[in-house]
C-alpha cells in the first residue's frame, strides 16, 4: 500500500476534487482569520501592558462592530463556497450511470453490480472495481447496524442505515488502488471494516466484470477436488457462497473469486496463502469478535482448502 | 459495621462480581470444546432397572449474554426459522418456545438433536457447524423457552416482532413427549 | 416606585446599628446559625452552597482524572499500529467511558459547580435557593459516577460510544447490561443537572441583593443564568431518548426498530437536540469566567456589557437550532440540512463579537497584569479559535461529509472544549482559589503547568487534524501500519504524556498551596465583583451586613457608598428575597437548614435506578423508599413556620442586633 490512498486532500475523482478544493479555500480563509485574531491578541496584550491605548469605549465598540462586519463577510464567503460546491457535487447525476448495491454487515461489505439481466449481475465482497471517467451510483443498505460508506479519494461519506436506502454518487478519474473504510462505529470490529477500491480503464473493468460473472472453475487436481469437498462438507458452506458448488450460505462474503482479491477480512490482511491459512485457522485471533468461528480443520484439510481457494480467480 | 454485615456485604459483592463476569464476558477467542457431547445422551426416559446417574450438563453459554446473542444470530443465519418459525413459534417444525420437548430438554439432549438430526426433517448439523456454535444455539433455544435468566437472555429482535422477546418469556417446565 | 423606595431607610456610616461591637456580636450569632456542624451525619447533611460547590468541584476533577487515565490508555494503544496493549473490547469500553465521563461527569458538573460556589457570593446573597435540593443534586451526581465506575470495573462498562446510537446500542446488537448502564447513568446526571439549574435560576432571579438590577449583574452570573436555562430546555430531550432506549432494551418497545414503525434516526435527532446545547452548556460558563478574569487583569470593565449579554443569549438560542449538523452524513434531504449549515455558520457571529470585545478590553487596559489566570484566558484566543474555525468547516455539508467521524472532528471538539472551557476553567480555579481556600496558588508552578499544558495540548491534538484529512476514522482500536499514520499518532501520544505532566504539576500546585500558599486577603487580585468584598474564605453566612450595589463593578466604585442593610435575623437562616428586574427588596425568607433527607433520598433514588436495570419491577418497588424519603424531607417542621417576613425601615427591639 502506498500512503495517501485514503486521503481527502489527494483526490482521485471529480467529487473528491471539488471537496478538496473547498477544503483549501476554507483553510485559506480560516488560517488568515486565525492569524489576524492571534496578531490582534498579541498586540492588545502588548498595548495593555503599557496602558498605551487612549481609545474610548465608544471607539472600542466601533472597532468591535467593524470586526464583526468583516467576520460576517468572511462567513458569507465560506457559506457561498460551500453552497457552490454542494451544487457542483450534485451535477454528477446522470441516467446512464453504473449502478452498484452495497450492503453493510458487521463487519464486511457485500457488493453487487446491478444489471437488468440477472445472469449479468456480479456479487463480490470488500472490493469494488470502478471504470474511470464514468459516474457511479451506489445504493446503500444495511443488514444490521448503522455503518458508513467512505472512500475519501473519491467522495464524502454516507451512512448505511437499516430500513433506509441511501444513495451516493461518485466517479473515479485517476487509475489506481484506493482504500475505503467504515466511518460509523458499528461494534467490536469497526476498526477493521475496510474495502479496496480499484479504479481502472473501462476495458479492464469490463474484463474484470466478465471474469466475475463466471462460476467457480471445476477443480483439476485431486488436491483441489479434495479442497472443494472439504468446503462443501464442512463449516465453510454454511455461511459462504461459491457459485458452481454446493456452498450457498449468505451470511458471509461471497468467495467465488476470492483469489482475485487483494485483501482478506475486509481489508485487514493481504491476500496471500500464509495469511489466508492463518485467517481460516483462527479468525478470532486476527479480528476478535467477528462472526467467523475457528473452523477446526486439521492440517491436511486446511492445505486442501487453500489449494482449492487459490483456483477461484 | 458489624463483622457479620461486612461478610454478607462481601458475599453479595462477590456474587455480583461473578455473575457480572460471566454474563458480560465476550468469549471470542475460545477454542472449540474438545469433547463432542453426544455419546451417552439419552433421548428416551425409558430405561431398564434403575435410571443411570447423569451429570447435569449445561451449555457453556447458559450464563453468557454474548453466547446467547450469537445463538440468536446463528438461528437466523443457519436458516432455523423456515422450519421452527422466526421467533421459535413453529412452522413445519415444532415450536421451540413451548414446554413440549420430543427429544429431551436438557442441554446435551438439545445438542444431540442439532448435531445428529432427528427423523421427519431435522437435519444433522454435526460437522457442518463448529461445536461452540452448536452450544450457542443450545443456549439460545433454551432461552426461547424461558429457561435462561432474564438479564442474560437476548432482547427483542430489530425486525418484525412476532413473539415476546426471549428475555421476557415465561419459564416453561419441560415435558418430554416423544410426539409432535 | 419612588414611594416604595422611600419606605426603606438609607443607612449611613453613622447609624448606631452599624456599631462595630454590635456587628461583632451579630457575626458570632450568624456563625452559629449558619455553621454546618461536625461529624459524619453533619457532613452528610450539609446544605451550605459553598461546601456543596467545593464537593462538586473536587468530585468533578476526580472524574476528570479518571477520564484522563482512560485517555492515556487509548493513546498508548494508538501509539503504534496493530498494537496489542488493549483488546478491542477493552478499547471500545475505554473510549466510551472516556467520552461519557468527560461530558456527563466532568464538563457540565464542574461549570455548574463554579456557579454554585460563586453565584450567591457575586449577587450578595447569603445562600442559594433550595439548598436541600442542591444537596440532593450533588449526591445524585456522586452516586451516578460511582455507579458507572463500579459497573466498568465489573466489565459492564458501556461500549457503544458516548452517544450510543441504536441499532448498535439497541437490544439486538448490544447484549448484556452495558447499554442499560449507560442509559441509566444519563438519568442520574440529568436529574442532578436539572436540579442544580433550577436552583441557579431561582437564586439569580430572586436572591440578588438590592441595587443589583439585571443590568448590573456580573457577566459570569449572566452566563450561569443562560446556561441554566439551556440545561432546563435541553436535558429533557436526552431523558426522553435514554428512557426510550432502555425501554427498547428491557421491555421490548419499538422506538428505534424500523421494522415496527420506529426509526434509528429518531435517536439521533433526540440525542443531538440535547447534545449540541450540551456543548454550549459546557462553553457558556467559561465565557463568563473569561470576562471576570480579563476584566480583573485589565483593571477595567469589559467593553460592551450589553453586547456580551446579547451574544451569550444569541449563542444559547441558536445553539438549539444546529443539531442536525451532527447528522449530515445520514442521507437527510439536502434542502433541510442546508438550514443547519446556515445556522451553524451563524452561531459563530455572537462568539466572534465576544472575542472582539475581550480583545478590545485588553487593548484598552489600564496596565494589564499578566497573571496566571490571564494566561489561561489568553490561551483561549489561540486554542478555541482553531476549534471554532474548524467548526465552520464542519458546518459545510460537502466538507463535513469527508471529515465527519474522522480524527478531524476529534481535533475540532477537543480544541473547542478544552480551549473554550477547560483552559478558562483552570484559570478560573487559579483565580478563585484564594477566595475558596484563603491562600494563593503558587505563581511559578502555575506558569509551568500552563505552558506545559499549552504545548502538550497542541502537540496532542493538532496532528489529529492531519490524521483526519489523511483518512483515519474515529473510534478505531487500531490502524494498519501501511497507512503511514503512525508518526502523527506517536506524536499525539507523546503530547498526551506532556498533558499528563502538566496536570500533575497543577495538582501539586493545588496541594502545596492548600498547606503553604501565601495567605490571601479579601481581594488579592483587585477585582470588582461582590464575592471579593467578604473574607477569604467567606464565612458561612457570606456577608454581614448585607451589601447593596450601585454599579456593575461595586468594588471599583466604593465612592458611590451604597447603603448596607441590617436587620436580617442572626438566629435564623434568613435571606432577603428581591424582585426580579431591579432587585427591590420584597420580603425576608427563612432558609431550610442542614438535613439528612437529601442524602437518603439520593440513596433511595439510586437504588431504584440501579434495580430497574436488572428487573423491570425495580421501578415499582424501588419507588416506595423514594416516596418515604420524600415524605420525610417535606414533613412540616414542628413549631417553626417558614414565615415570609416583611421588610420595613423600622426594626423592632426584638429584631435588632443588640
Amino acid at each position: 500500500m502506498t500512503p495517501h490512498i485514503q486521503s481527502i486532500i489527494h483526490p482521485a475523482g471529480i467529487e473528491a476534487a471539488r471537496i478538496s478544493h473547498l477544503w483549501w479555500v476554507m483553510f485559506g480563509i480560516c488560517a488568515f482569520v486565525w492569524f489576524a485574531v492571534a496578531a490582534a491578541t498579541l498586540i492588545a496584550i502588548r498595548r495593555g501592558r503599557h496602558a498605551a491605548s487612549a481609545a474610548t469605549d465608544r471607539q472600542a465598540s466601533f472597532a468591535v462592530a467593524s470586526a464583526g462586519v468583516v467576520s460576517v463577510i468572511a462567513l458569507v464567503a465560506l457559506l457561498t463556497q460551500s453552497v457552490v460546491t454542494g451544487r457542483a457535487l450534485d451535477s454528477i447525476r446522470t441516467p446512464d450511470a453504473l449502478r452498484i448495491q452495497v450492503t453493510g454487515n458487521q463487519w464486511w461489505w457485500d457488493v453487487q453490480y446491478e444489471n437488468p439481466t440477472p445472469s449479468l449481475r456480479v456479487t463480490t465482497a470488500n472490493e469494488i472495481h470502478l471504470p474511470i471517467g464514468r459516474p457511479v451510483a451506489i445504493d446503500l443498505l444495511s443488514n444490521d447496524v448503522i455503518h458508513s460508506f467512505w472512500i475519501p479519494s473519491l467522495q464524502g461519506k454516507i451512512d448505511l442505515i437499516p430500513g433506509r436506502l441511501n444513495e451516493i454518487w461518485l466517479q473515479a478519474d485517476k487509475p489506481g488502488v484506493y482504500r475505503g473504510q467504515c466511518a460509523e462505529y458499528c461494534g467490536a470490529q469497526h476498526a477493521k471494516m475496510a474495502m479496496v477500491v480499484v479504479a481502472e480503464p473501462p476495458d479492464d473493468f469490463e474484463r474484470w466484470l466478465a471474469a466475475n460473472r463466471a462460476s467457480a472453475p471445476v477443480p483439476v487436481t485431486p488436491e483441489q477436488e479434495r479442497g472443494k469437498q472439504v468446503v462443501e462438507r464442512g463449516p465453510c458452506a454454511m455461511c459462504h457462497t461459491i457459485t458452481g458448488t454446493l456452498a450457498g450460505g449468505h451470511s458471509a462474503p461471497d468467495l467465488t473469486h476470492i483469489a482475485s482479491r487483494s485483501s482478506l477480512a475486509a481489508g485487514s490482511l493481504p491476500n496471500s496463502p500464509g495469511y489466508l491459512a492463518g485467517w481460516i485457522t483462527d479468525p478470532q485471533h486476527i479480528k476478535p469478535g467477528n462472526h467467523m468461528p475457528p473452523t477446526g480443520l486439521n492440517a491436511d484439510e486446511l492445505q486442501a482448502v487453500l489449494t482449492y481457494l487459490e483456483t477461484l480467480k | 459495621m458489624k463483622p457479620r454485615m461486612m461478610m454478607v456485604l462481601c458475599a453479595v459483592m462477590c456474587g455480583a462480581l461473578i455473575a457480572a463476569c460471566e454474563r458480560e464476558t465476550r468469549r471470542y477467542k475460545e477454542l472449540p470444546a474438545a469433547a463432542n457431547r453426544e455419546t451417552g445422551v439419552r433421548v428416551s426416559q425409558l430405561e431398564p432397572g434403575m435410571p443411570q446417574q447423569r451429570a447435569d450438563v449445561k451449555s457453556p453459554y447458559q450464563e453468557n449474554a454474548w453466547g446467547i446473542s450469537e445463538g440468536k444470530r446463528l438461528y437466523a443465519a443457519y436458516n432455523c426459522a423456515p422450519c421452527h418459525g422466526v421467533n421459535g413459534g413453529g412452522a413445519i417444525g415444532p415450536a421451540l418456545i413451548d414446554d413440549m420437548w420430543i427429544y429431551g430438554a436438557k442441554a446435551d439432549q438439545i445438542y444431540a438433536t442439532i448435531s445428529q438430526g432427528r427423523p421427519d426433517g431435522m437435519p444433522s448439523f454435526g460437522g457442518h457447524i463448529p461445536t461452540q456454535q452448536i452450544w450457542q444455539l443450545v443456549a439460545y433455544v433454551q432461552s426461547m423457552a424461558g429457561e435462561v435468566r432474564a438479564t442474560t437472555a437476548a432482547g427483542r429482535n430489530d425486525a418484525q416482532m412476532g413473539a415476546v422477546p426471549e428475555s421476557r418469556q415465561p419459564a416453561q417446565t419441560p415435558i418430554q413427549t416423544g410426539h409432535r | 416606585m419612588t414611594a416604595h423606595r422611600e419606605a426603606h431607610p438609607r443607612l449611613t456610616e453613622n447609624d448606631p446599628r452599624l456599631d462595630a461591637d454590635a456587628l461583632e456580636r451579630e457575626r458570632r450569632l450568624l456563625e452559629r446559625t449558619w455553621a454546618g456542624g461536625r461529624g459524619v451525619i453533619a457532613w452528610l447533611s450539609e446544605v451550605d452552597h459553598k461546601a456543596i460547590g467545593r464537593r462538586f468541584i473536587v468530585t468533578a476533577f476526580a472524574f476528570f482524572a479518571l477520564a484522563g487515565v482512560l485517555a492515556a490508555l487509548m493513546r498508548i494503544q494508538l501509539a503504534r499500529p496493530e498494537n496489542h496493549f488493549l483488546s478491542p473490547d477493552a478499547y471500545n469500553q475505554i473510549f466510551t467511558m472516556h467520552g461519557t465521563t468527560m461530558m456527563f461527569l466532568f464538563a457540565v458538573p464542574v461549570v455548574l459547580a463554579m456557579g454554585i460556589y460563586l453565584v450567591p457570593l457575586m449577587i450578595g446573597a447569603r445562600a442559594m435557593a433550595f439548598p436541600r435540593m442542591l444537596a440532593y443534586g450533588y449526591w445524585m451526581f456522586l452516586f451516578g459516577g460511582i455507579f458507572l465506575y463500579v459497573m466498568f470495573a465489573l466489565n459492564i462498562g458501556p461500549d457503544n460510544g458516548w452517544f450510543s446510537y441504536p441499532p448498535l446500542a439497541g437490544p439486538a446488537y448490544s447484549y448484556g447490561k452495558r447499554g442499560d448502564v449507560w442509559a441509566q447513568l444519563i438519568t442520574f446526571t440529568e436529574v442532578s443537572g436539572l436540579v442544580v439549574a433550577t436552583c441557579l435560576v431561582c437564586t439569580i432571579f430572586k436572591l440578588r441583593t438590592p441595587g443589583m438590577s439585571l443590568n448590573r449583574m456580573p457577566l459570569f452570573v449572566w452566563a450561569m443564568l443562560i446556561t441554566s436555562f439551556m440545561v432546563i430546555f435541553a436535558m429533557p430531550s436526552i431523558v426522553i431518548s435514554s428512557t426510550c432506549l432502555i425501554l427498547d432494551r428491557l421491555v421490548a418497545t419499538q422506538f428505534f426498530n424500523q421494522a415496527e414503525g420506529g426509526d434509528p434516526l429518531l435517536w439521533q435527532h433526540l440525542f443531538w437536540f440535547f447534545g449540541h446545547p450540551e456543548v454550549y452548556i459546557i462553553f457558556l460558563p467559561a465565557l463568563g469566567m473569561m470576562s471576570e478574569i480579563i476584566s480583573t487583569a485589565a483593571r477595567r470593565k469589559v467593553v460592551g456589557y450589553m453586547e456580551m449579554i446579547l451574544s451569550m443569549t444569541a449563542t444559547a438560542f441558536i445553539g438549539f437550532g444546529v443539531w442536525v449538523h451532527h447528522m449530515f452524513a445520514t442521507g437527510l434531504p439536502q434542502f433541510g440540512v442546508s438550514f443547519f449549515t446556515a445556522s451553524s455558520i451563524m452561531i459563530v457571529i455572537p462568539t466572534a463579537i465576544q472575542i472582539f470585545n475581550w480583545i478590545a478590553t485588553i487593548w484598552t487596559a489600564r496596565r494589564l497584569q499578566i497573571t496566571v489566570p490571564f494566561l489561561y484566558a489568553a490561551s483561549f484566543f489561540f486554542v478555541f479559535i482553531v476549534g471554532g474555525l474548524t467548526g465552520v468547516m464542519l458546518a459545510s455539508v460537502p466538507l463535513d461529509r469527508q471529515v465527519h467521524d474522522t480524527y478531524f472532528v476529534v481535533a475540532h471538539f477537543h480544541y473547542v472544549l478544552i480551549g473554550g472551557s477547560t483552559f478558562p476553567l483552570l484559570g478560573a480555579i487559579y483565580f478563585w482559589f484564594p477566595k475558596i481556600t484563603g491562600r494563593m496558588m503558587g505563581d511559578r508552578l502555575g506558569r509551568i503547568s500552563f505552558w506545559l499544558l499549552f504545548a502538550g495540548f497542541n502537540l496532542t491534538f493538532f496532528p489529529m487534524h492531519l490524521l483526519g484529512l489523511d483518512g483515519m476514522p474515529r473510534r478505531v482500536y487500531t490502524y494498519p501500519g501501511a497507512m503511514g499514520w503512525q508518526g502523527l499518532n506517536l506524536l499525539a501520544s507523546a503530547g498526551a504524556l506532556v498533558i499528563f505532566v502538566s496536570l500533575l504539576v497543577y495538582l501539586v500546585n493545588v496541594a502545596v498551596s492548600l498547606r503553604a500558599g501565601a495567605v490571601a486577603g479579601d481581594n488579592p487580585w483587585g477585582a470588582a465583583t461582590l464575592e471579593w468584598a467578604t473574607s477569604s474564605p467567606p464565612p458561612p453566612y457570606n456577608f454581614t451586613p448585607q451589601p447593596t450595589v450601585a454599579s456593575r463593578e461595586p468594588l471599583w466604585h466604593s465612592e458611590l457608598r451604597p447603603p448596607a442593610i441590617v436587620g436580617l435575623r442572626p438566629d435564623d437562616r434568613e435571606v432577603l428575597v428581591t424582585y426580579l428586574l431591579d432587585a427591590e427588596p420584597d420580603h425576608r425568607y427563612s432558609m431550610p437548614g442542614p438535613s439528612l433527607w437529601p442524602f437518603l433520598a439520593a440513596i433511595a433514588t439510586s437504588v431504584m435506578f440501579v434495580w430497574s436495570i436488572f428487573q423491570a419491577q425495580g421501578v415499582v418497588w424501588g419507588s416506595i423508599p423514594v416516596f418515604i424519603t420524600l415524605v420525610g424531607w417535606f414533613w412540616p417542621t414542628k413549631g417553626k413556620a417558614r414565615l415570609e417576613r416583611g421588610v420595613t425601615g423600622r426594626l423592632t427591639a426584638r429584631e435588632s442586633v443588640s
